[in-house]
């Protein structure tokens, strides 16, 4: 595998995170910069993006070892304060873990009018389908990558639970059956390209901040409890919006490996949101109940983020818009 | 598996939970009333208990609770 490129910057402060990977150089600390930024705007999630990126596969052109650049670090910690602050302001307090997850163990009867698979279930079409499928390809080419940074930080029935949940993500053994993997042929099923990061230039600060939200949960011990939130949130809600969005290709005609991303995850969701409730958080609150307000937070930033995301996407495809900064018409090599 | 010979039989667990699948550690084959079998190879398996999944035996969450949404939003059918 190739490490992607750079992206394009969007602003003073990706704009000096892509300067100093690409000449090697050190980073300013850009302290008026990060406190002027709109926390969930283009520039600080690319930004942020870019150097979450140098914990999973790096950038083309890039020394490994920029992973750990001290200034790097110090600007990446004072850009997740101003994300961090901010969700703690937007994100609805809820104190108890399944008070919060309670809402999203509802289906709703009909159609849901603010929900992107139920639109694109309905009226989706193959171009929509497309810019979907590439947007998402920032998250699924790395699948369960971002949470298997939680194992070290949990024990007993926690990591237990949680291991055998990410053994499943990551193909139970089988390299094939690994759900990147599955997501690659998805992609190529729907002519995309599936090289890692291909369409970060592509994706608004909305989809950038869905998946930062996993990095910084990730990465960090002290939000062990919201990152196990946040795996929740998406478990639950995954095999529902899985079975609209396997019809929705269905009905565009997408081939049968793009249809299958979507059926594993209906059947092996359906079981992970079991697993994750019971025994992740189960065992966690167990283990330690001074947690449950952060696993509440990791679950209402999720909702957060993610409702974000679906407005932008509706909006712009209800106006016949691309949702995309790069519609895939103009991208070359198509 | 390392220790096989020397450990006990695993015996498999069965969660029970009266809203939701019934809980099975895996692999499992069932038998169908018309007689054929379908496998799971998963570590844990959700069986539907509620009849109504549409990849029955196994769960789909279709027994989740439905709710009337009250947004009126546009697109949005009665
Ligand atoms: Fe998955
Ligand atoms: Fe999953």
């Amino acid at each position: 595998m190739t490490a992607p490129a750079l992206p394009t910057p969007r602003g003073e402060l990706s704009d000096a995170v892509v300067f100093a990977l690409h000449c090697g150089a050190s980073v300013p600390s850009l302290a008026q910069q990060t406190r002027e930024a709109d926390p969930y705007g283009d520039d600080l999630q690319l930004a942020l993006y870019v150097l979450y990126e140098l914990h999973y596969h790096g950038f083309a052109g890039v020394a490994d070892e920029r992973e750990w650049d001290t200034g790097l670090l110090a600007l990446r910690r004072a850009l997740e304060l101003r994300f961090t602050e901010a969700l703690r302001t937007d994100v609805p307090p809820r104190r108890g873990a399944e008070e919060a997850l309670e809402p999203l163990l509802l289906e709703p009867v009909g159609h849901d009018g603010s929900s992107v698979s139920h639109f694109l279930q309905r009226d989706g079409e193959r171009w929509q389908l497309e810019e979907y499928a590439a947007l998402r390809s920032l998250y699924h080419l790395k699948e369960a990558d971002p949470h298997a940074w939680v194992i070290p930080r949990l024990r007993g029935r926690a990591k237990a639970a949680m291991v055998a949940i990410e053994y499943d993500e990551f193909g139970a053994g089988r390299p094939d059956e690994i759900h990147a993997r599955l997501y690659a042929d998805l992609m190529r099923d729907l002519g995309l390209r599936t090289d890692y990061g291909r369409y970060l230039d592509a994706s608004p600060a909305e989809a950038l901040a869905t998946v930062n939200l996993m990095s910084l949960l990730g990465l960090h011990r002290a939000l062990r409890g919201a990152l196990v939130g946040h795996f929740a949130a998406v478990e639950v809600t995954s095999s529902p919006g899985s079975r609209r969005l396997a019809a929705a290709l269905r009905r565009a005609g997408a081939g049968p490996a793009a249809q299958r991303f979507y059926d594993e995850h209906v059947e092996a969701d359906a079981v992970h949101e079991q697993v994750v409730r019971r025994e992740v958080i189960g065992g966690l609150l167990a283990d330690e109940p001074d947690l449950e307000p952060d696993i509440a937070f990791g679950v209402g930033a999720t909702v957060f983020l993610e409702d974000r995301l679906g407005a932008r996407l509706l909006g712009a495809w209800r106006r016949g818009e691309s949702a995309l900064r790069i519609p895939l018409t103009v991208e070359p090599g198509r | 598996m390392p220790n096989a010979p020397e450990s006990p039989r695993r015996v498999p667990r069965v969660t029970v939970d009266r809203d939701g699948p019934l809980l099975v550690e895996g692999p499992v084959e069932i038998v169908r009333e018309d007689g054929t079998v379908v496998t799971s190879r998963r570590f844990q398996v959700a069986i539907c208990t509620c009849r109504r999944s549409r990849i029955h035996p196994w769960c789909d969450t279709s027994h989740r609770r439905r709710v009337k949404e009250e947004t009126g939003e546009e697109g949005d059918t009665p």
